[in-house]
């Protein structure tokens, strides 16, 4: 049974199934609230979600059951009496040590939790960072929205800043440096100093089985890193758009990964009112179109960042993505073929796969 | 003393209790001091800088108020959400 946590415009819909069906709606949980993410540790089964009220602010939430009652995190707040505010959590991210998790937000925040999920504790060595005065927000703010953890290695991330770029750290965030050299940014004049150029990185990846390897959607751009981050090529040859927000790495393969190109940075929608899927399965060197099942016909529609996802791995490798239009579409074989999971949710923000949790006897929570 | 009411879930958040009498000048001042009193609730209404959040509205005897409007002994003050959304 395949778990999908879709955080929608109005709320939580937790969803269940097998791929080739439609998923049913288990729980719903944050009726009416925008839910920007939400995911379960796979490590404890707690379930984390990041909720912005339009009146009473961001506020990461927790439970052991959807359905059941949700406590608010401690320590999701930017230091007070400062000029600026938290806006929004983008993500949240298991970390390689237990009982960590880290969460991303706007304005460029990395806040760190030791106790699963509990308490967070906001990344000094990230916000006083003395290049921040130049940081520029992207339209969506200035949002940390990926966070690349290294397997078996806890001190080591990538995260990805939109508009301030890629930063890197080896020393569990006590130290930063950027990690930007071969992105080209179009949107600015080529003469703009290159420390101030907003960098405006979309998604970051990372490869689990070759973990120098990163995949990056920018700006007008999709690159690949073999070394940690450090530089980056292009690799966007073959598609039909190199904009676009989302992608998904298959955890088993390196040279495999997947994006949803759209239009451009001007007509944010799917290219040719035709939904695909764009799979290479040689690290980028090649891109091939995966659409079997999906509307490719005046489908004009929007994935965000947060809303593509994976379980399993190879020729089992799920896929999972949902649109602005409340449609949820998935793949039960590495993008050969595709189903409507959901079609009629609320305007999805975020898709996070998961194997859910089974009770003795084989039904699934809740 | 002037007196801060509430609605769900900032009720919730300060003790069950929709009705809270407190000292100040201001109706910021009202609201700091009710979050501090209640940690619970504390940057549900005032953000990190200490500012009123956006799509909170505060009515002062019923008139429309605003963080550094002057609050007397018997004044009433509600902290409402405001008509938006979408």
């Amino acid at each position: 049974m395949t778990e999908l946590l879709v955080g929608t415009k109005k709320g939580l819909f937790v969803l269940e199934g097998e791929p080739g069906t439609a998923f049913d709606v288990t729980a719903r949980a944050f009726p009416g609230e925008p839910v920007e993410y939400a995911l379960r540790d796979p490590r404890s089964g707690r379930l984390l979600a990041s909720v912005t009220s339009p009146f009473y602010g961001p506020k990461i939430w927790y439970t052991d059951d959807p359905a059941g009652d949700w406590a608010q995190a401690d320590g999701v707040a930017v230091p007070e009496r400062g000029d600026v505010a938290l806006e929004r959590i983008w993500v949240i991210v298991p970390g390689e040590a237990d009982g960590r998790l880290y969460a991303g937000g706007d304005p460029g925040v990395l806040l760190e939790s030791r106790d699963g999920g509990a308490t967070f504790e906001l990344n000094r060595a990230l916000w006083e960072h003395p290049t921040r005065p130049n940081w520029q927000p992207g339209a969506g703010g200035l949002c940390l929205h990926s966070i690349a953890t290294w397997p078996g290695e806890p001190d080591r991330l990538a995260v990805g800043i939109s508009a301030a770029g890629v930063w890197l750290t080896d020393d569990g965030g006590a130290t930063w440096r950027r990690g930007n050299d071969g992105l080209i940014a179009r949107y600015v004049p080529e003469d703009v100093p290159p420390d101030q150029v907003a960098l405006c990185v979309h998604r970051i990846q990372r490869a689990a089985t070759r973990p120098e390897r990163l995949f990056m959607q920018f700006h007008g751009g999709v690159y690949r890193s073999d070394d940690a981050g450090e530089t980056w090529t292009d690799i966007a040859a073959g598609l039909p758009s190199d904009f676009g927000f989302p992608l998904a790495v298959d955890p088993a393969d390196a040279d495999s990964a997947y994006l949803i190109p759209l239009t451009a940075d001007i007509d944010r929608v799917t290219p040719d009112g035709s939904l695909r899927v764009y799979e290479t399965r040689d690290a980028g060197a090649s891109w091939t179109p995966r659409a079997d099942g999906l509307p490719l016909e005046h489908a004009y529609l929007t994935v965000l960042r947060e809303a593509f996802d994976s379980v399993g791995e190879s020729e089992g490798l799920e896929l999972y993505f949902g649109a602005t239009s409340g449609a949820v579409y998935g793949s039960g074989d590495a993008g050969a073929s595709w189903f409507d999971a959901a079609v009629n949710l609320p305007p999805v923000l975020s898709v996070a796969a998961g194997e859910g949790l089974t009770r003795p006897g084989g039904e699934s929570r809740p | 003393m002037p007196v801060v009411r509430l609605r769900q879930p900032l009720k919730r958040l300060a003790g069950d209790r929709s009705e809270h009498a407190i000292e100040g000048a201001t109706v910021g001042e009202l609201l700091l001091e009710l979050e501090r009193a209640h940690p619970a609730a504390s940057g549900w209404i005032l953000d990190e800088r200490g500012v009123l959040r956006r799509h909170i509205n505060v009515y002062v005897n019923g008139e429309p108020g605003r963080q550094d409007t002057r609050v007397d002994a018997d004044d009433r003050i509600d902290v409402l959400p405001a008509i938006s959304g979408g």
